[in-house]
Protein backbone atom coordinates (compact mmCIF):
# COMPACT_ATOMS: atom_id res chain seq x y z
CA UNK A 1 0.00 0.00 0.00
CA UNK A 2 1.55 3.39 -0.96
CA UNK A 3 2.07 5.48 2.03
CA UNK A 4 -0.61 8.12 1.53
CA UNK A 5 -4.04 8.20 -0.43
CA UNK A 6 -5.84 10.87 -0.50
CA UNK A 7 -6.17 12.76 2.88
CA UNK A 8 -9.40 14.75 2.59
CA UNK A 9 -10.81 16.80 5.07
CA UNK A 10 -13.92 15.67 7.29
CA UNK A 11 -16.39 17.68 8.47
CA UNK A 12 -19.44 17.01 10.45
CA UNK A 13 -22.09 19.54 9.93
CA UNK A 14 -25.53 19.21 12.55
CA UNK A 15 -28.03 21.89 13.66
CA UNK A 16 -29.28 22.18 17.23
CA UNK A 17 -31.93 22.99 18.91
CA UNK A 18 -35.39 23.78 17.52
CA UNK A 19 -34.88 25.78 14.71
CA UNK A 20 -35.53 24.10 10.91
CA UNK A 21 -33.86 27.07 9.11
CA UNK A 22 -31.64 24.81 6.57
CA UNK A 23 -30.77 27.01 3.74
CA UNK A 24 -27.56 28.20 5.96
CA UNK A 25 -26.21 25.14 6.89
CA UNK A 26 -27.20 23.83 3.11
CA UNK A 27 -24.80 26.93 1.32
CA UNK A 28 -22.07 25.92 3.76
CA UNK A 29 -22.45 22.29 2.84
CA UNK A 30 -22.02 22.95 -0.42
CA UNK A 31 -18.91 25.29 -0.23
CA UNK A 32 -16.94 22.96 1.75
CA UNK A 33 -17.46 19.90 -1.18
CA UNK A 34 -17.03 21.89 -3.82
CA UNK A 35 -13.67 22.57 -1.88
CA UNK A 36 -12.66 19.44 -2.05
CA UNK A 37 -13.96 18.22 1.79
CA UNK A 38 -16.25 15.43 2.67
CA UNK A 39 -19.11 16.72 4.40
CA UNK A 40 -21.26 14.90 6.93
CA UNK A 41 -24.88 16.29 7.49
CA UNK A 42 -26.63 14.62 10.28
CA UNK A 43 -29.94 16.88 10.14
CA UNK A 44 -32.21 18.92 12.49
CA UNK A 45 -32.67 18.66 15.60
CA UNK A 46 -29.90 17.32 17.05
CA UNK A 47 -28.66 16.36 20.31
CA UNK A 48 -25.19 17.57 22.09
CA UNK A 49 -24.75 13.62 22.35
CA UNK A 50 -25.96 12.88 19.01
CA UNK A 51 -23.16 15.03 17.25
CA UNK A 52 -20.60 13.63 19.58
CA UNK A 53 -21.33 10.00 19.13
CA UNK A 54 -21.87 10.81 14.92
CA UNK A 55 -18.34 12.85 14.92
CA UNK A 56 -16.77 9.68 16.73
CA UNK A 57 -18.23 7.06 14.59
CA UNK A 58 -17.33 9.40 11.45
CA UNK A 59 -13.87 9.93 12.32
CA UNK A 60 -14.36 14.26 11.62
CA UNK A 61 -11.83 16.56 11.80
CA UNK A 62 -14.27 18.96 11.96
CA UNK A 63 -17.27 19.39 13.84
CA UNK A 64 -19.63 22.42 12.81
CA UNK A 65 -22.23 23.27 14.53
CA UNK A 66 -25.57 25.77 13.42
CA UNK A 67 -28.36 27.38 15.77
CA UNK A 68 -30.53 29.78 14.65
CA UNK A 69 -32.56 29.24 17.77
CA UNK A 70 -31.27 30.33 21.39
CA UNK A 71 -29.92 26.77 21.64
CA UNK A 72 -26.63 27.40 21.62
CA UNK A 73 -25.11 28.71 24.81
CA UNK A 74 -26.33 25.32 26.29
CA UNK A 75 -25.55 23.01 23.65
CA UNK A 76 -22.15 24.21 22.24
CA UNK A 77 -20.20 24.26 24.73
CA UNK A 78 -21.80 20.90 25.84
CA UNK A 79 -20.99 19.72 22.83
CA UNK A 80 -17.33 20.35 23.68
CA UNK A 81 -17.22 19.17 26.88
CA UNK A 82 -18.04 15.38 25.66
CA UNK A 83 -16.21 15.91 23.09
CA UNK A 84 -13.59 15.98 25.57
CA UNK A 85 -15.25 13.52 27.99
CA UNK A 86 -14.89 10.79 25.42
CA UNK A 87 -11.04 11.53 24.02
CA UNK A 88 -12.10 13.32 20.90
CA UNK A 89 -10.55 16.08 22.58
CA UNK A 90 -8.82 17.14 19.11
CA UNK A 91 -11.85 17.81 17.07
CA UNK A 92 -12.52 20.96 15.79
CA UNK A 93 -15.27 23.20 16.79
CA UNK A 94 -16.96 25.38 14.80
CA UNK A 95 -20.22 27.57 15.27
CA UNK A 96 -22.35 29.47 13.14
CA UNK A 97 -25.68 31.36 13.41
CA UNK A 98 -27.22 33.87 15.08
CA UNK A 99 -24.85 34.52 17.75
CA UNK A 100 -24.58 37.89 19.32
CA UNK A 101 -20.79 38.98 20.36
CA UNK A 102 -20.85 38.15 24.15
CA UNK A 103 -22.00 34.81 23.73
CA UNK A 104 -19.28 34.42 21.12
CA UNK A 105 -17.20 35.67 23.76
CA UNK A 106 -18.01 33.00 26.21
CA UNK A 107 -18.49 29.97 23.31
CA UNK A 108 -14.95 30.47 22.48
CA UNK A 109 -13.84 30.47 26.50
CA UNK A 110 -15.84 27.40 26.11
CA UNK A 111 -13.58 25.83 23.36
CA UNK A 112 -15.45 26.79 20.31
CA UNK A 113 -12.62 27.86 17.82
CA UNK A 114 -14.39 30.33 16.10
CA UNK A 115 -17.55 31.63 15.04
CA UNK A 116 -19.13 32.28 11.96
CA UNK A 117 -22.47 34.63 12.38
CA UNK A 118 -25.10 35.65 9.29
CA UNK A 119 -22.98 37.70 7.26
CA UNK A 120 -19.50 35.15 7.01
CA UNK A 121 -18.80 34.24 3.67
CA UNK A 122 -18.31 30.58 3.05
CA UNK A 123 -15.34 31.54 1.41
CA UNK A 124 -13.31 32.55 4.39
CA UNK A 125 -14.88 29.51 6.63
CA UNK A 126 -13.00 27.36 3.68
CA UNK A 127 -10.07 29.22 4.37
CA UNK A 128 -10.01 29.15 7.92
CA UNK A 129 -10.43 25.26 7.53
CA UNK A 130 -7.42 24.82 5.18
CA UNK A 131 -5.13 26.89 6.93
CA UNK A 132 -6.17 24.88 10.09
CA UNK A 133 -5.30 21.62 8.44
CA UNK A 134 -1.95 22.84 6.76
CA UNK A 135 -0.52 24.03 10.61
CA UNK A 136 -1.89 20.77 12.41
CA UNK B 1 -5.72 0.92 26.57
CA UNK B 2 -2.44 2.74 26.03
CA UNK B 3 0.06 0.29 24.58
CA UNK B 4 -2.38 -1.85 23.35
CA UNK B 5 -2.53 -1.89 19.42
CA UNK B 6 -5.15 -0.47 17.27
CA UNK B 7 -6.72 -3.74 16.32
CA UNK B 8 -6.28 -4.72 19.76
CA UNK B 9 -8.31 -1.38 20.62
CA UNK B 10 -11.14 -2.59 18.09
CA UNK B 11 -11.43 -6.29 18.94
CA UNK B 12 -12.11 -4.67 22.87
CA UNK B 13 -14.86 -2.88 21.03
CA UNK B 14 -13.76 0.70 21.49
CA UNK B 15 -16.14 2.67 19.03
CA UNK B 16 -13.04 5.55 17.86
CA UNK B 17 -10.27 2.83 17.20
CA UNK B 18 -12.67 1.53 14.81
CA UNK B 19 -13.81 4.93 13.48
CA UNK B 20 -10.12 5.82 13.13
CA UNK B 21 -8.96 2.76 11.84
CA UNK B 22 -11.57 2.89 8.75
CA UNK B 23 -10.42 6.20 8.00
CA UNK B 24 -6.63 4.98 7.77
CA UNK B 25 -7.41 2.44 5.20
CA UNK B 26 -9.94 4.80 3.32
CA UNK B 27 -6.53 6.96 3.32
CA UNK B 28 -4.47 4.00 2.47
CA UNK B 29 -2.05 4.67 5.73
CA UNK B 30 0.20 1.80 6.11
CA UNK B 31 -0.99 1.86 10.14
CA UNK B 32 -4.26 0.85 8.85
CA UNK B 33 -2.65 -2.24 6.95
CA UNK B 34 -1.12 -3.23 9.92
CA UNK B 35 -4.24 -3.61 11.80
CA UNK B 36 -6.14 -5.41 8.93
CA UNK B 37 -3.38 -7.83 9.27
CA UNK B 38 -4.06 -8.62 12.66
CA UNK B 39 -8.34 -8.25 12.03
CA UNK B 40 -8.94 -10.03 8.97
CA UNK B 41 -8.35 -13.55 10.72
CA UNK B 42 -10.99 -12.31 13.18
CA UNK B 43 -13.84 -11.06 10.76
CA UNK B 44 -16.18 -13.56 8.60
CA UNK B 45 -18.95 -14.15 11.33
CA UNK B 46 -21.46 -11.30 10.47
CA UNK B 47 -23.92 -11.27 8.01
CA UNK B 48 -23.16 -9.14 4.79
CA UNK B 49 -26.44 -7.71 3.70
CA UNK B 50 -25.85 -4.86 0.41
CA UNK B 51 -29.05 -2.39 0.41
CA UNK B 52 -29.34 -1.01 -3.64
CA UNK B 53 -31.74 0.63 -6.34
CA UNK B 54 -32.43 3.75 -7.67
CA UNK B 55 -32.22 7.54 -6.49
CA UNK B 56 -35.18 7.71 -4.41
CA UNK B 57 -36.47 4.80 -3.51
CA UNK B 58 -35.88 5.60 0.12
CA UNK B 59 -32.47 3.28 0.59
CA UNK B 60 -31.76 5.17 3.88
CA UNK B 61 -35.17 5.28 5.65
CA UNK B 62 -35.49 1.63 4.89
CA UNK B 63 -31.65 0.95 6.39
CA UNK B 64 -33.27 2.79 9.22
CA UNK B 65 -36.15 1.35 9.80
CA UNK B 66 -34.37 -2.20 9.16
CA UNK B 67 -32.03 -1.25 11.87
CA UNK B 68 -34.73 -0.58 14.65
CA UNK B 69 -36.38 -4.22 13.64
CA UNK B 70 -32.95 -5.41 14.19
CA UNK B 71 -32.26 -4.11 17.18
CA UNK B 72 -35.56 -5.48 18.40
CA UNK B 73 -34.24 -9.01 17.29
CA UNK B 74 -30.78 -7.89 19.71
CA UNK B 75 -28.81 -8.02 16.83
CA UNK B 76 -25.70 -5.43 16.75
CA UNK B 77 -25.54 -3.57 13.72
CA UNK B 78 -23.07 -1.92 11.30
CA UNK B 79 -24.08 0.23 8.92
CA UNK B 80 -21.80 1.98 5.74
CA UNK B 81 -23.20 4.12 3.58
CA UNK B 82 -21.70 5.67 -0.08
CA UNK B 83 -22.82 8.66 -1.64
CA UNK B 84 -20.97 10.05 -4.71
CA UNK B 85 -18.00 12.34 -4.63
CA UNK B 86 -18.02 15.15 -6.71
CA UNK B 87 -15.91 14.23 -9.89
CA UNK B 88 -14.47 17.83 -10.20
CA UNK B 89 -13.77 18.80 -6.54
CA UNK B 90 -13.30 15.28 -4.86
CA UNK B 91 -15.30 16.32 -2.04
CA UNK B 92 -18.95 14.88 -1.32
CA UNK B 93 -21.52 15.63 1.02
CA UNK B 94 -22.96 12.56 2.90
CA UNK B 95 -26.49 13.15 3.73
CA UNK B 96 -28.02 9.33 4.21
CA UNK B 97 -26.85 9.74 7.79
CA UNK B 98 -30.10 12.34 8.26
CA UNK B 99 -32.21 9.42 7.68
CA UNK B 100 -30.67 7.65 10.59
CA UNK B 101 -29.97 9.76 13.31
CA UNK B 102 -32.21 8.00 15.78
CA UNK B 103 -29.63 5.33 16.30
CA UNK B 104 -26.66 7.62 16.29
CA UNK B 105 -26.53 7.38 20.54
CA UNK B 106 -27.17 3.60 20.43
CA UNK B 107 -24.10 1.43 21.38
CA UNK B 108 -25.57 -1.49 19.46
CA UNK B 109 -25.17 0.61 15.87
CA UNK B 110 -22.61 1.76 14.30
CA UNK B 111 -22.92 4.09 11.07
CA UNK B 112 -20.38 5.10 8.77
CA UNK B 113 -20.44 7.46 5.75
CA UNK B 114 -18.29 7.08 2.85
CA UNK B 115 -17.80 8.62 -0.28
CA UNK B 116 -17.01 6.71 -3.63
CA UNK B 117 -14.04 8.76 -4.06
CA UNK B 118 -14.02 8.08 -7.71
CA UNK B 119 -14.50 4.23 -7.12
CA UNK B 120 -16.96 3.05 -9.69
CA UNK B 121 -20.12 0.44 -9.19
CA UNK B 122 -21.67 2.03 -6.25
CA UNK B 123 -19.35 1.52 -3.68
CA UNK B 124 -16.42 3.37 -2.24
CA UNK B 125 -13.00 1.37 -2.64
CA UNK B 126 -12.70 1.10 1.37
CA UNK B 127 -16.44 -0.50 1.77
CA UNK B 128 -14.76 -3.79 1.99
CA UNK B 129 -12.36 -2.89 4.48
CA UNK B 130 -14.63 -1.43 6.72
CA UNK B 131 -16.37 -4.13 6.34
CA UNK B 132 -13.81 -6.31 7.90
CA UNK B 133 -13.44 -3.22 10.72
CA UNK B 134 -16.75 -4.26 11.60
CA UNK B 135 -17.36 -7.88 11.34
CA UNK B 136 -14.34 -8.18 13.76
CA UNK B 137 -15.48 -5.93 16.24
CA UNK B 138 -18.88 -8.19 16.43
CA UNK B 139 -21.31 -6.70 14.63
CA UNK B 140 -23.81 -9.23 13.90
CA UNK B 141 -25.16 -7.34 10.59
CA UNK B 142 -23.65 -5.02 8.19
CA UNK B 143 -25.75 -3.52 6.10
CA UNK B 144 -24.04 -1.37 2.89
CA UNK B 145 -25.89 0.73 1.46
CA UNK B 146 -24.77 1.70 -2.14
CA UNK B 147 -24.87 5.19 -4.08
CA UNK B 148 -28.44 5.42 -6.39
CA UNK B 149 -27.60 3.07 -8.78
CA UNK B 150 -29.36 2.58 -12.69
CA UNK B 151 -28.24 -0.05 -13.98
CA UNK B 152 -24.64 -1.01 -14.14
CA UNK B 153 -23.13 -0.30 -10.68
CA UNK B 154 -23.71 -3.65 -9.49
CA UNK B 155 -20.20 -3.92 -6.93
CA UNK B 156 -22.54 -4.81 -4.16
CA UNK B 157 -22.26 -8.65 -5.45
CA UNK B 158 -18.91 -8.49 -4.53
CA UNK B 159 -19.45 -7.49 -1.48
CA UNK B 160 -22.78 -8.95 -0.43
CA UNK B 161 -23.63 -12.03 1.03
CA UNK B 162 -27.29 -11.04 0.59
CA UNK B 163 -28.27 -8.44 -1.95
CA UNK B 164 -31.71 -6.22 -1.15
CA UNK B 165 -32.87 -4.10 -4.05
CA UNK B 166 -35.15 -1.40 -3.63
CA UNK B 167 -37.30 0.25 -5.84
CA UNK B 168 -40.73 2.51 -5.46
CA UNK B 169 -43.84 2.52 -6.98
CA UNK B 170 -44.81 5.23 -9.53
CA UNK B 171 -43.28 5.99 -12.94
CA UNK B 172 -42.55 3.19 -14.98
CA UNK B 173 -38.78 4.60 -15.26
CA UNK B 174 -37.72 3.14 -11.99
CA UNK B 175 -38.98 -0.10 -13.10
CA UNK B 176 -37.10 -0.09 -16.24
CA UNK B 177 -33.98 0.37 -14.40
CA UNK B 178 -34.73 -2.44 -12.18
CA UNK B 179 -35.82 -4.79 -15.24
CA UNK B 180 -32.61 -3.77 -17.05
CA UNK B 181 -30.11 -5.33 -14.57
CA UNK B 182 -30.79 -4.58 -10.73
CA UNK B 183 -33.44 -7.15 -10.68
CA UNK B 184 -30.60 -9.92 -11.61
CA UNK B 185 -28.52 -9.05 -8.55
CA UNK B 186 -31.74 -8.94 -5.96
CA UNK B 187 -31.76 -11.79 -3.54
CA UNK B 188 -34.76 -9.91 -1.90
CA UNK B 189 -36.59 -7.29 -3.76
CA UNK B 190 -38.38 -4.74 -1.67
CA UNK B 191 -41.39 -2.64 -2.90
CA UNK B 192 -40.65 0.49 -0.68
CA UNK B 193 -43.37 3.32 -0.40
CA UNK B 194 -45.92 0.74 -0.79
CA UNK B 195 -48.70 3.44 0.37
CA UNK B 196 -48.14 5.73 -3.16
CA UNK B 197 -50.47 5.48 -5.83
CA UNK B 198 -49.50 2.88 -8.23
CA UNK B 199 -48.12 0.49 -5.93
CA UNK B 200 -50.61 -2.56 -6.60
CA UNK B 201 -49.76 -2.00 -10.43
CA UNK B 202 -46.09 -1.86 -9.43
CA UNK B 203 -46.19 -5.17 -7.54
CA UNK B 204 -47.58 -6.87 -10.05
CA UNK B 205 -44.67 -6.02 -12.92
CA UNK B 206 -42.02 -6.76 -10.36
CA UNK B 207 -44.01 -10.01 -9.67
CA UNK B 208 -44.05 -11.05 -12.80
CA UNK B 209 -40.31 -10.20 -13.52
CA UNK B 210 -39.62 -12.07 -11.00
CA UNK B 211 -41.46 -15.20 -12.46
CA UNK B 212 -39.37 -14.75 -15.44
CA UNK B 213 -36.59 -14.18 -13.95
CA UNK B 214 -33.37 -17.36 -13.64
CA UNK B 215 -34.96 -20.43 -11.72
CA UNK B 216 -32.73 -21.07 -8.32
CA UNK B 217 -33.29 -22.88 -5.19
CA UNK B 218 -34.28 -19.34 -3.57
CA UNK B 219 -37.38 -17.91 -4.67
CA UNK B 220 -36.82 -14.52 -4.60
CA UNK B 221 -39.23 -13.07 -2.44
CA UNK B 222 -41.19 -9.50 -3.15
CA UNK B 223 -41.96 -7.61 0.20
CA UNK B 224 -43.64 -4.19 0.78
CA UNK B 225 -42.64 -1.81 3.18
CA UNK B 226 -43.04 1.99 4.10
CA UNK B 227 -40.02 2.32 5.62
CA UNK B 228 -41.07 5.87 6.77
CA UNK B 229 -43.27 3.98 9.13
CA UNK B 230 -41.10 1.36 9.98
CA UNK B 231 -43.87 -0.90 8.39
CA UNK B 232 -42.90 -4.16 6.67
CA UNK B 233 -39.60 -4.36 7.87
CA UNK B 234 -40.06 -7.08 10.45
CA UNK B 235 -40.60 -8.94 7.43
CA UNK B 236 -37.99 -8.41 6.20
CA UNK B 237 -35.55 -9.02 8.59
CA UNK B 238 -37.46 -12.30 8.62
CA UNK B 239 -36.48 -12.84 4.78
CA UNK B 240 -33.05 -12.09 5.55
CA UNK B 241 -32.52 -14.56 8.12
CA UNK B 242 -34.07 -17.09 5.46
CA UNK B 243 -31.76 -16.34 3.05
CA UNK B 244 -28.70 -16.68 4.97
CA UNK B 245 -29.92 -20.07 6.30
CA UNK B 246 -30.74 -20.95 2.39
CA UNK B 247 -27.22 -20.13 2.30
CA UNK B 248 -25.95 -22.28 4.41
CA UNK B 249 -27.83 -24.71 4.05
CA UNK B 250 -27.53 -25.11 0.07
CA UNK B 251 -23.82 -24.95 0.56
CA UNK B 252 -23.99 -21.17 -1.37
CA UNK B 253 -22.39 -19.58 1.27
CA UNK B 254 -18.95 -21.30 0.54
CA UNK B 255 -19.15 -20.41 -3.62
CA UNK B 256 -20.41 -16.60 -2.36
CA UNK B 257 -17.35 -16.80 0.29
CA UNK B 258 -15.04 -17.28 -2.24
CA UNK B 259 -16.06 -14.55 -4.51
CA UNK B 260 -15.69 -12.18 -1.63
CA UNK B 261 -12.26 -13.56 -0.84
CA UNK B 262 -10.89 -13.27 -4.41
CA UNK B 263 -12.31 -10.00 -5.15
CA UNK B 264 -10.26 -7.84 -2.65
CA UNK B 265 -7.20 -10.27 -3.83
CA UNK B 266 -7.45 -9.50 -7.33
CA UNK B 267 -7.92 -5.35 -6.62
CA UNK B 268 -4.75 -5.22 -4.33
CA UNK B 269 -2.55 -7.03 -6.97
CA UNK B 270 -4.23 -4.74 -9.80
CA UNK B 271 -3.56 -2.00 -7.59
CA UNK B 272 -0.03 -2.95 -6.65
CA UNK B 273 1.27 -3.72 -10.26
CA UNK B 274 -0.28 -0.07 -11.79
CA UNK B 275 0.68 1.95 -8.65
CA UNK B 276 4.44 0.53 -10.00
CA UNK B 277 3.74 1.35 -13.44
CA UNK B 278 2.60 4.83 -12.34
CA UNK B 279 5.98 5.42 -10.19
CA UNK B 280 8.43 3.81 -12.92
CA UNK B 281 6.14 6.04 -15.83
CA UNK B 282 6.88 8.94 -13.59
CA UNK B 283 11.16 8.28 -13.08
CA UNK B 284 12.62 5.33 -14.48
CA UNK B 285 13.74 4.99 -17.79
CA UNK B 286 12.62 1.46 -18.84
CA UNK B 287 8.68 2.48 -18.24
CA UNK B 288 9.33 5.43 -20.01
CA UNK B 289 10.93 3.60 -22.94
CA UNK B 290 8.31 1.42 -23.72
CA UNK B 291 6.07 4.31 -23.39
CA UNK B 292 7.41 6.62 -25.63
CA UNK B 293 7.30 3.70 -28.42
CA UNK B 294 3.63 3.39 -27.69
CA UNK B 295 2.70 7.24 -28.47
CA UNK B 296 5.43 6.96 -31.16
CA UNK B 297 3.17 3.93 -32.29
CA UNK B 298 6.80 1.86 -33.09
CA UNK B 299 4.99 -0.63 -30.26
CA UNK B 300 1.56 -1.78 -29.59
CA UNK B 301 -0.31 -1.37 -25.80
CA UNK B 302 -0.25 -5.13 -25.76
CA UNK B 303 3.06 -6.11 -26.65
CA UNK B 304 4.71 -3.00 -24.30
CA UNK B 305 2.22 -4.53 -21.73
CA UNK B 306 4.80 -8.03 -21.95
CA UNK B 307 7.78 -6.79 -22.37
CA UNK B 308 7.32 -4.34 -18.91
CA UNK B 309 5.49 -7.38 -17.05
CA UNK B 310 8.50 -9.69 -18.43
CA UNK B 311 10.86 -7.49 -17.31
CA UNK B 312 8.72 -6.93 -13.60
CA UNK B 313 9.23 -10.55 -13.12
CA UNK B 314 5.41 -11.19 -13.80
CA UNK B 315 2.88 -13.04 -16.19
CA UNK B 316 3.38 -12.54 -19.78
Amino acid sequence: MPAGGERRIRVLLAKLGLDSHTIGVTVIARALRDAGMEVIYSGLKQTPEMVVATAIQEDVDVVGLSSLSAAHMTHFPRVVELLREQGAGDKLVLAGGVIPDEDAAVLRQAGVSRIFTMGARTDDIVAYLREWWASR
Amino acid sequence: MVGESLAARVLAGHVASAARLIRLLEDERPEGRDALHELYPKSGRAHVVGVTGPPGAGKSTLVSALITALRKAQKRVGVIAVDPSSPLSGGALLGDRVRMQQHATDAGVFIRSMASRGHPGGLARAAWEAGVVLDAMGFDLLLVETVGVGQGEIDILELAQTTVVVCLPGAGDEVQAIKAGLLEIADLLVLNKADLPGAEQAQRHLEAMLRHGPASGWPRPLLRTIAAREEGTEALVQALAAHRAHLEASGELALIEARRARRPFLARVRERVADGLEAELANGPEARALLAQVERRTLDPYTAADRWLARAGGPT
